[in-house]
């Protein structure tokens, strides 16, 4: 998988009807597909990690505990050790609260203000919709990974940056999906009567057509979760991401590169472990909008 | 070979979830067709009739199967057929005429490749003659140009037209069974009567065996031999045609044929609450008096699209039109699709603002565009729009949808607010522990008592009904028409009630106005419809609805024939 991919040509698979996402809510929960439910084992095992993983972790994560570089797997070290004789297991658990957390909030930002954006787009008047669309439009020309490696060439590689780059340069993606979910209910009847009850539209926005676009989002909101993911990994292995001695996943892979010639457990697992947080949230968003098809 | 094309029996279809929740969606159907004989399969929505007719090609949608029973089609058994003889069962023995033919033509290839797809890609037929069948297929059928008709695509023929090619893809294979669901029900009436003739006299000249699926029981004297006549997956009555449709004697048949004949008997029949006074549906024949007219428009014209320099959009949905509604009184707006009657709906709603003309509501200048108009004003005109589920926010409870307007124009709260919801419930009939439920949770009735409900709520003096009726099976519409002619006894609303169904206006109105492209071509009371002086288009209209008595359909034409040049002059 390669994070060069826009979230755009995949956003469009959990783009549900609005009435029959809707129905999902109104009765009892229809229970996950397999893929789904091994998604959701794998998105969850992550976010457990990120979360307690730091209290029972073995080690510090910049303690050296071996004098042996890149050792095999043990009962001591079960992840092995990596390139300064550090516990990888460790490694790996601080490293993962790094990806998900700082993917998690990025995500939030960009699907939160994209579908605030969007709402406000479709309820105003045409020049606000003009303005938002053209500049949105300008910022999705822009390559994300190019634009994220601009803005730490410009600003420096901290992490409140790391975090604006990667909202910004998925708000774009969010926007237009929340802002053609937004269209499609704007004519729906329901809407119309409230137009014509005379209703605000700060209440249209907000009670009439929020509602019914929330599931789509989420859905997109994983999906946009996943990129981030794989962009914040594709910035640290070029070193240009989390900076030691701090490491996320995609810097464990890096910093510990020269391991890969002897096949050594300190380069693979980071990897396998990106690997199985993205497929995970994938299988689990793939398996969501079925469960509003069959409604 | 056995006398009988089709031989139906004990046919179960169940939903195909968790074994312990299956819901039985036909249970033990039987029937037969002999060769040469058309049955209809009559129902409402949800009876089972096109699951049914599915089961006949091998088929059930997704999450259904076929549980039990038997089909023969022609001597063979359906059910035993392996998947790649079902495909030849489909391609040589069994056509299928869908509802919708838009939906079923694809927009991006051309007629005759589609029509002729199936017999070519069966290797029934080499291209040319394939060619050549369907050409002589389409003038049997009587469309026009049937050489070249065929080498445009879908959206360049007209939707008559295009379910008659329809017919013509389906007959391309000479099956042994043609099945028809519901083939006019999206047509306008005027459409319907031209495709059915074509069809009758196809089904009579080829001997076609047929099992035509409606809900219609109209359209179903003209055309089939036998009925069966199904209610929530079972047989409620089967017979010949005249004798079940003259004479049922099955409770469910009976309130359908009356809900066909009359929608005041099926009303007696159906409604739970007796109310005192339902004597008559409507509040006609005693309104000779005059009344003050409450919305008046005039030179109203709108549509959609650029304005050009002289203020005319570039698509005219309605041109120059003027109308009166009285207080009091329910004006019936009449017009096949295109006519611009959701046009004018929503041009007096201040959703389309109008290029050109003014309206009036008591006297009053209403602004065109609805963001200018007071909420004082919005509130006194409401809308109840056609498609009840599309018309209700899925995400919310009845109670809310109903306590929007109460907040909005009486700033209502609490407990007030909950009372009066409560009546608001009782007016429309519905109980009040529906309040607590949500849109996807109620039927197609109940949902557009809501939408009742919902206007009620602002306490208008006009509702704007667009098409109300049009999407609910007849026995739920007649109880729709008879509340809201019970609720304008009682509250003394106005209606402006926009319908292509002449029997809806008939059964609720008492002036009529008939729209054709965009124009007035007539108006007057009620009783204008049955006016031989009336405009040809008007008495077109009339005639075009199909009646129950059989034979009705070889009479129609004769009248067709001499109005159809009088509807083009109309048009130009």
């Amino acid at each position: 998988m390669s994070p060069f991919v826009t979230p755009e040509t995949r956003s469009e698979i959990p783009a549900t009807k609005p009435g029959a996402a809707a129905t999902v809510t109104g009765r009892k929960r229809k229970s996950l597909p397999l893929s789904g439910r091994i998604g959701l084992v794998m998105v969850l095992f992550w976010v457990a990690v990120a979360l307690v993983g730091p209290l029972i972790a073995p080690h510090a994560p910049g303690a050296v505990v071996s004098n042996k570089v890149f050792g095999p797997m043990s009962l001591r070290f079960p992840m092995g050790t990596d390139y300064l004789g550090r516990d990888m297991l460790s490694r790996v658990i601080f490293g993962a609260q790094y990806t998900v957390g700082l993917a998690l909030a990025a995500a939030v930002m960009a699907s939160a203000s994209g579908t605030v954006l969007g709402l406000l787009a479709t309820i105003s008047g045409r020049w606000v919709e003009e303005i938002l669309s053209r500049l949105l439009d300008a910022l999705i020309c822009v390559p994300s990974t190019i634009f994220a490696l601009v803005m730490v060439a410009a600003f420096g590689s901290s992490l409140p940056f790391l975090l604006l780059t990667a909202a910004l340069s998925y708000v774009a993606g969010a926007f237009r999906i929340a802002r053609s979910l937004a269209v499609n209910l704007s004519v729906q009847e329901y809407v119309q009567a409230a137009r014509v009850r005379g209703e605000g539209r700060l209440h249209i926005a907000c009670v009439e057509m929020l509602p019914n676009m929330i599931h789509p989002m989420l859905a997109d909101f994983g999906l946009r979760f996943m990129f981030i993911v794989l962009m914040l990994s594709g910035l640290s292995f070029l070193g240009l991401g989390v900076q030691p001695p701090a490491a996320d996943l995609g810097s464990l892979i890096r910093e510990n590169l020269s391991g890969l010639d002897n096949g050594a457990p300190a380069v693979l697992l980071p990897a396998i472990a990106v690997a199985t947080l993205t497929i995970g949230v994938n299988l689990l968003i793939d398996s969501l909008p079925q469960r509003g098809d069959d409604a | 070979m056995s006398s009988h094309q089709v031989r139906v029996s004990n046919l179960r279809v169940v939903t195909s979830d968790a074994a312990d929740r299956a819901a039985v969606l036909v249970k033990d159907v039987s029937f037969t067709i002999p060769r040469g004989e058309v049955l209809a399969l009559i129902g409402e929505s949800g009876s089972g009739k096109t699951t049914v007719a599915l089961a006949l090609l091998g088929h059930t949608r997704a999450g259904c199967r076929i549980a039990g029973g038997s089909i023969e089609v022609a001597g063979t058994d359906v059910l035993a057929l392996g998947s790649r003889q079902i495909l030849d069962h489909r391609r040589r023995r069994v056509a299928y005429i869908a509802q919708s033919a838009a939906a079923a033509f694809n927009p991006a290839r051309r007629i005759m490749d589609q029509v002729t797809e199936t017999t070519v890609v069966g290797r029934l037929m080499t291209r040319n003659a394939a060619r050549e069948k369907a050409v002589e297929l389409f003038r049997s059928l009587a469309l026009p140009d049937p050489h070249r008709i065929g080498e445009r695509y879908p959206h360049q023929v007209s939707g008559g037209q295009l379910q008659r090619l329809l017919a013509a893809m389906a007959l391309m294979s000479d099956p042994e069974l043609v099945i028809f669901d519901e083939p006019t029900t999206a047509l306008d009436v005027t459409t319907q009567v031209e495709v059915l003739r074509e069809f009758k006299r196809l089904i009579q000249e080829r001997g076609t065996t047929a099992l035509y699926v409606s809900h219609d029981l109209a359209v179903v004297a003209q055309l089939a031999d036998r009925v069966v006549v199904l209610n929530s997956g079972e047989v409620r009555e089967s017979g010949p045609t005249m004798r079940v449709l003259g004479t049922p004697t099955d409770s469910y048949t009976r309130s359908l044929v009356a809900a066909a004949t009359g929608r005041e008997a099926v009303c007696a029949l159906r409604r739970e609450v007796a109310i005192a006074a339902s004597v008559g549906v409507s509040g006609r024949g005693d309104l000779s008096e005059p009344l003050e007219p409450l919305l008046s428009v005039d030179g109203l014209t709108a549509g959609y699209g650029k304005v050009d320099a002289e203020g005319f959009p570039s698509a005219i949905a309605l041109r120059d039109v003027s109308l009166v509604v009285k207080r009091g009184g329910a004006l019936g707006v009449i017009g096949e699709s295109g006519s611009g009657k959701s046009t004018l709906a929503r041009a007096l709603a201040g959703i389309v603002a109008p290029a050109f003309g003014t309206l009036r509501l008591e006297g009053q200048l209403l602004e065109a565009r609805m963001e200018r108009r007071p909420r004082k004003q919005l509130r006194r005109i409401q809308i109840v729009f056609q498609h009840a589920d599309a018309a209700l926010n899925p995400a919310h409870t009845v109670a809310h949808i109903l306590s929007r307007p109460l907040k909005l124009y009486f700033g209502m709260h609490g407990t007030e607010r909950n009372e009066r919801i409560a009546r608001l419930l009782d007016l429309v009939h519905l109980d009040r522990s529906m309040a607590a439920r949500r849109p996807p949770e109620l039927s197609g009735g109940q949902k557009q008592r809501v939408n009742l409900a919902r206007a009620l709520a602002a306490e208008p003096a006009l509702i704007l009904c667009d098409e109300v009726t049009s999407a609910l099976d007849a026995a739920v519409g007649a109880a729709i028409l008879e509340l809201m002619a019970e609720l304008r006894r009682e509250l003394g609303l106005s209606y402006v009630f926009i319908s292509h169904d002449v029997s809806a206006i008939r059964a609720i109105c008492d002036e009529v106005t008939v729209l054709y492209a965009g124009q007035v071509v007539d108006s007057g009371p009620l009783r204008r419809l049955d006016d031989p002086a009336a405009h040809p288009y008007t008495r077109l209209l009339v005639s075009c609805v199909p009646e129950m008595r059989s034979g009705w359909l070889e009479d129609a034409p004769a009248t067709l024939g001499q109005l159809g040049t009088a509807r083009l002059d109309a048009s130009r």
